[in-house]
């Protein structure tokens, strides 16, 4: 495209800043990716010498380069709150994901009783993504059966002739505070054990978001196959998904070195894994049983 | 039970205020969860009451001004628009 060399290089500067990081999560495909509609590049103000030469009018060329870096300052400032309060690189882990991962974790999420290793494997201290890692926590899995379940919710409810624009924000609106609630709850239970292992908020939400798949395919099921499908696809996944969630916290919070602690904190997290892999059944019916009326 | 995140909040505000009306001298050591009655050796076992214990402590301590504010805010708002 237009611009390589510009972005190629912002690309590099980008990575020299975060250094300690050694692999990249992403590759950079931003090579002529211009994301402002006025058809500059908003990053770096090197760009502005690669663009110069295109445009012969030197008022229009000033105008660009004073635009440029003006774009770039409103960038570092929103980078800058934005790192304040969540560590986006923390955050990109999660959605390192590729499509033989996607499809592999689906089909453990609903079949994990072959599954042999579930340790999550890391480098040199450092957590392997998922791309490279199938026992790795992903949000990206998550995220779109959260917004799948949303979309699946208003077509069932228009199915049964009961919908309306407020039900599908309010059932948006209603599984996000269950979430919330569940991950507030997973978080005060971590701290009462004083699990050591590096199960941070992300974590959680992404445990905690692996149930979106189970409710979609008893939902599905239950639209195509009437209320006993309904109820054979909800005990299935429930039991696949319970099973997944003890095995994957079990490892996750005995830690990188499977030493564990003292027995009654052990017997403490056995108690929260058991926990929250008992409460996905409930909150998987609750959430879904109006639907498939 | 509809969700909304309206009621999210008032439930999580309401839930740090009880919290924060934990009175440290007059209940909490009366039932034996003082914060001077939990700290044991510098052991790794903290336990599950004195983690119960740091938690109220802190919820306390660093709750208690933006409390205030918040309540504040919402006394004035739910006078105002019911």
């Amino acid at each position: 495209m237009a611009y390589p060399s510009g972005y190629g290089a912002h690309g590099s500067k980008h990575r020299a800043r975060a250094a300690p990081d050694p692999p990249p999560l992403f590759d950079d495909t931003s090579g002529g990716y211009s994301s402002q509609p006025g058809g500059y590049p908003a990053p770096g103000a090197d760009v502005a010498f690669n663009v110069n030469h295109l445009l012969g009018d030197p008022m229009a060329n000033m105008a660009v380069a004073y635009g440029s870096s003006i774009a770039s300052h409103g960038k570092d400032m929103v980078h800058k709150e934005l790192h304040r309060f969540v560590s986006m690189n923390k955050l990109k882990y999660f959605f390192a994901v590729d499509t033989a991962y996607v499809a592999k974790k689906l089909g453990l999420l609903v079949f994990p009783y072959t599954h042999q290793n579930w340790e999550v494997q890391y480098s040199r201290d450092v957590p392997l993504p998922p791309r490279q890692d199938l026992n790795a926590p992903d949000l990206y899995i998550p995220t779109m059966a959260f917004i799948t379940y949303v979309l699946l919710a208003g077509m069932a409810l228009g199915i049964q002739k009961r919908f309306s624009p407020e039900v599908l924000g309010l059932c948006a609106s209603t599984a996000l505070v269950w979430i919330v609630l569940e991950v507030l709850a997973l978080l005060l239970g971590v701290y009462l054990a004083t699990v050591r292992a590096d199960l941070s908020t992300f974590h959680l939400l992404a445990y905690s978001g692996y149930k979106y798949v189970g409710m979609i395919l008893s939902v599905l099921t239950g639209l195509l196959f009437g209320s006993d499908g309904y109820y054979v696809a909800l005990a299935w996944t429930s039991s696949a998904l319970m099973y997944f969630l003890v095995r994957s916290l079990r490892t996750a919070a005995l830690g990188p070195d499977s030493m564990g602690g003292p027995a009654p904190r052990q017997r403490l997290q056995l108690y929260l894994t058991l926990g929250a892999a008992a409460f996905q059944p409930l909150i998987i019916y609750w959430l879904t049983y109006h639907l498939v009326r | 039970m509809a969700f909304t995140l309206y009621s999210l909040l008032q439930a999580a505000l309401l839930c740090v205020n009880a919290i924060a009306v934990l009175h440290e001298e007059r209940f909490l050591k009366n039932i034996g969860w003082g914060t001077d009655q939990g700290i044991g050796g510098f052991g790794e076992e903290p336990g599950i009451k004195s983690q119960l214990m740091n938690l109220i402590r802190s919820v306390r301590t660093v709750m208690r001004v933006p409390l205030i504010i918040v309540n504040s805010i919402v006394i004035v708002l739910l006078l105002l628009f019911g």
